[in-house]
């Protein structure tokens, strides 16, 4: 069973747990000390590779593009054999019915953004429309935004009550909620955002649009993990996580693997609950894939850019 | 949301999936001699007696070196040319120039820094990670330090007339061997002493790679003397008659024996002892970063830490939560190789200690306090422990009570503040305590009662040159590290 629902009975949220800042910039230090080699990269990579939700949110977006992307997903680097796909194409709603028919049955999920992405300042009936579109057109996943300034201004009904509708619109596609994290400010939100997202049946939490800076930083993400790991304790129910916007580097990604691993234990380390929002990342991937087998790095004209 | 009781799900999978590749740090770079004499007087002389001791590398059981064992006529060699070097040189010198040669001291370490952490790990058992990021760089950072100070006594201590003492002796244990070392040399070459030292029988190797970068240094002949041995070495430099100092850190029983032998002598005394130091949990702390500073506290160089938070207090209302999370977070440590970069918790460093603590681990089970243990996987070779909780602990208990020196925590419960300061000071120990609220003023009002030389708040075991270290009570008494470090090594008059 991979989704959550809508509790009834919920928790003060205004109680949520503190979080301090500098003992988690501590504990992601010493993520960042692991050493990662040899077969534990590789092995690392290909999983990072599986993880990544390819996407493109531009104004500029077409049909064309979408379609460019798509085979990219589906054909990361037919050179270097026993690669395995990415997990989902995320795009704007009016690009979904193109992506779900270039994708066609490779497996690959297409992702939406929907209420009023990335700002989220509309109606709510708007909101629900545009979610709605993008499921009606095959979207197997909608990446919400919540509304940042109700949160801010204390209003944690008015946002678990927005996740709540717009999870309900979702009918079968899985539900990411977006915090944009940047605009949050502190940890403490952060904790939060996400003990009212989950409670308010969010499939995935998720950090930022990737259009506000700093997005997916590693302080962000392990402090939504040890929101999912506390609500997985109190409900059973699994919620997964995807850190979007900054991750480019392989690096950074294997650096989250290993938060997800000592934080969430195994049962996370697949694309199932765990996604990286990216675009630029899967090239670094398969750059360091190169690497690892023939011993030398090879120029970036080497690998496509869709 | 922490009044919500936990319900029983299945628990996380910390085993097997994907996992790090061994990763272990190179030994190629380390050419370790057979046999190590001692520094006595500007050169590496062999003992009178011609004896020799063993020194083992705790993770495999390999022994790593022949040790020079010096007895009393050695010691007395030592205190002899550290007079000759305090008397004729080390006195006249300027203290500008006094300054400059710690600085090379320093800046010689750093060079040598990946050496020196690796003969650590080799030698203790302690993980490369910690010998690489903690114990090497601060122990630099002591001598960069202290170095600062040497010609800048007057204004350390303004308005007093300052002078050296004259020859000190210095006694140092094993669980940071090279940081010891730093801790009780920098200061008193920094207020112009000579040295005499005597590093831990289990871990003499990077005090004599120590010796000889203060060869290389050209540091005048006399000037710091390093001697191996037993306790019988340690005993001949505090009954040693010359010597105007004694600097102690190790075991409360050795204090006491050395407090009464140097009582009525006029020697300087600072003794720097055990501990059995409470961390206190509130139900308002930031609990997964508290529950990160309890491991750090607990089980940092495998709990062989003076200072290691071994008595956990955490407020009933939070108590299942906190505990829980401890026992996962238990399950995620690798325990193992020290030379592997990716090992938390490393040997203990002899088998006397491990059979000590496993006396303890006996004692708590027969208590009837409630045991849970890493489910992690330990060398076959080698002293290894699983890192250890115990719950259903009292006051009375006495694993609650004695120190033991290794990586076993007792968790206890209470209800009110003034309950958590009356249990937290109830010991025969004093040297630190941590506190673990998202309240300030709470903070303040816990520092103000607590009766520990160090009290940290929302961190554990945090250490910096600038900061003095010492206890109350039983933990001993003086100061080490920052001003207060430097004026132990001073005769400050009015």
């Amino acid at each position: 069973m991979n989704r959550n629902k809508t509790f009834k009975n919920i928790p003060d949220f205004k109680l949520s747990p503190t979080v301090d800042k500098v003992g988690v910039e501590e504990r992601v230090a010493r993520f960042q000390t692991r050493s990662i080699k040899n077969e534990s990269k590789v092995q690392g990579l290909k999983l990072v590779l599986n993880m990544i939700d390819l996407t493109t949110l531009e104004g500029k977006d077409t049909p064309g593009k979408v379609r460019q992307l798509c085979y990219k997903a589906q054909h990361l680097h037919d050179l270097q054999e026993g690669l395995p796909t990415v997990a989902a194409i995320c795009v704007y709603p009016t690009m979904v019915a193109e992506a779900k028919k270039a994708l066609g049955n490779s497996g690959i999920k297409v992702a939406s953004v929907s209420t009023a992405f990335p700002s989220g300042q509309s109606t709510m009936e708007i909101k629900l429309l545009d979610t709605k579109f993008a499921v009606d057109n095959g979207a197997d996943e909608i990446d919400m935004v919540i509304s940042r300034g109700k949160f801010l201004s204390g209003d944690y009904n008015f946002v678990f009550d927005e996740i709540a509708a717009i999870k309900e619109a979702c009918g079968k596609a899985r539900l990411k909620v977006i915090f944009e994290t940047g605009e949050l400010a502190s940890l403490d939100q952060v904790r939060r955002a996400s003990d009212i997202a989950m409670y308010a049946g969010a499939d995935f939490i998720k950090t930022s649009t990737g259009k506000i800076q700093p997005a997916a930083t590693m302080q962000v993400t392990y402090t939504m993990l040890c929101a999912i790991k506390d609500f997985y304790r109190k409900t059973g129910v699994k919620v997964g996580m995807k850190p979007a916007g900054g991750i480019s580097s392989s690096k950074l990604a294997l650096h989250n693997l290993v938060m997800v691993k000592e934080t969430l234990g195994n049962e996370w380390l697949n694309n199932e609950w765990f996604r990286f929002g990216a675009s630029s990342l899967a090239n670094d991937v398969l750059m360091q894939l190169v690497k690892q087998e023939t011993g030398h790095y090879q120029s970036a004209d080497y690998f496509s850019i869709d | 949301m922490s009044k919500h009781k936990h319900k029983k799900t299945e628990a996380f999978d910390f085993n097997g999936g994907w996992d790090y590749s061994p990763s272990p740090e190179s030994t190629g770079h380390v050419k370790l001699k057979e046999r190590y004499d001692l520094y006595i007087d500007g050169e590496f002389v062999a003992p009178n007696s011609g004896k020799y001791f063993q020194t083992t590398n705790p993770a495999t059981e390999k022994v790593l070196a022949e040790v020079a064992h010096a007895d009393e006529s050695d010691v007395d060699k030592a205190v002899k040319a550290a007079r000759k070097a305090y008397e004729n040189v080390w006195s006249k010198l300027s203290a500008k120039e006094r300054g400059k040669y710690i600085y090379r001291i320093a800046r010689l370490m750093q060079e040598k820094a990946r050496e020196l952490a690796v003969v650590e790990t080799l030698d203790a058992g302690k993980t490369i990670r910690e010998s690489r990021d903690v114990d090497v760089p601060l122990a630099c950072n002591h001598f960069f330090y202290y170095a600062g100070w040497a010609d800048k006594l007057e204004y350390a201590f303004p308005n007093r007339n300052v002078s050296a003492l004259g020859v000190t002796g210095q006694i140092i244990p094993w669980n940071f061997p090279l940081l010891m070392a730093a801790w009780k040399i920098a200061p008193a070459l920094a207020a112009g002493n000579t040295v005499v030292l005597k590093p831990a029988e289990t871990t003499p190797l990077t005090a004599m790679l120590l010796a000889e970068i203060i060869h290389e240094s050209g540091l005048p002949a006399g000037v710091v003397n390093i001697l191996t041995g037993y306790g019988d070495t340690g005993a001949a430099i505090v009954n040693h008659p010359d010597i105007n100092k004694i600097a102690f850190t190790g075991s409360t029983n050795v204090g006491k024996i050395i407090q009464k032998a140097v009582a009525g002598t006029g020697k300087k005394l600072t003794l720097e002892l055990g501990g059995k130091s409470a961390n206190i949990i509130f139900e308002d702390a930031p609990i997964d970063q508290a529950v990160e500073g309890i491991v750090n506290g607990i089980f940092f160089n495998q709990g062989h830490v003076c200072c290691a938070g071994s008595r956990l207090f955490v407020q009933e209302s939070v108590a299942d939560e906190v505990i829980q999370k401890l026992k996962d977070r238990l399950d995620t440590l690798y325990v193992g190789d020290p030379l592997d970069k990716n090992t938390d918790i490393g040997a203990i460093n002899s088998k006397e200690q491990l059979e000590t603590i496993r006396k303890y681990i006996k004692i708590g089970k027969d208590e009837g306090a409630s045991m849970y243990e890493s489910s992690c996987e330990l060398p076959k070779k080698g002293y290894f422990v699983r890192p250890t909780l115990f719950t259903d602990v009292a006051q009375s208990s006495r694993i609650a009570q004695e120190e033991i020196f290794g990586p076993v925590l007792t968790i206890q419960t209470f209800r009110t503040i003034d309950e958590v300061i009356q249990k937290a000071n109830n010991s025969p120990y004093g040297l630190a305590a941590g506190v673990w609220t998202d309240k300030g003023s709470r903070i303040f009002n816990m520092t103000s009662k607590l009766r520990a030389g160090v009290i940290w708040a929302n961190t554990y075991n945090k250490f910096d040159p600038t900061s003095p270290f010492g206890g109350y009570k039983e933990s001993g008494f003086g100061r080490e590290g920052g001003l207060q470090g430097l004026g132990a090594y001073l005769k400050i008059e009015r």
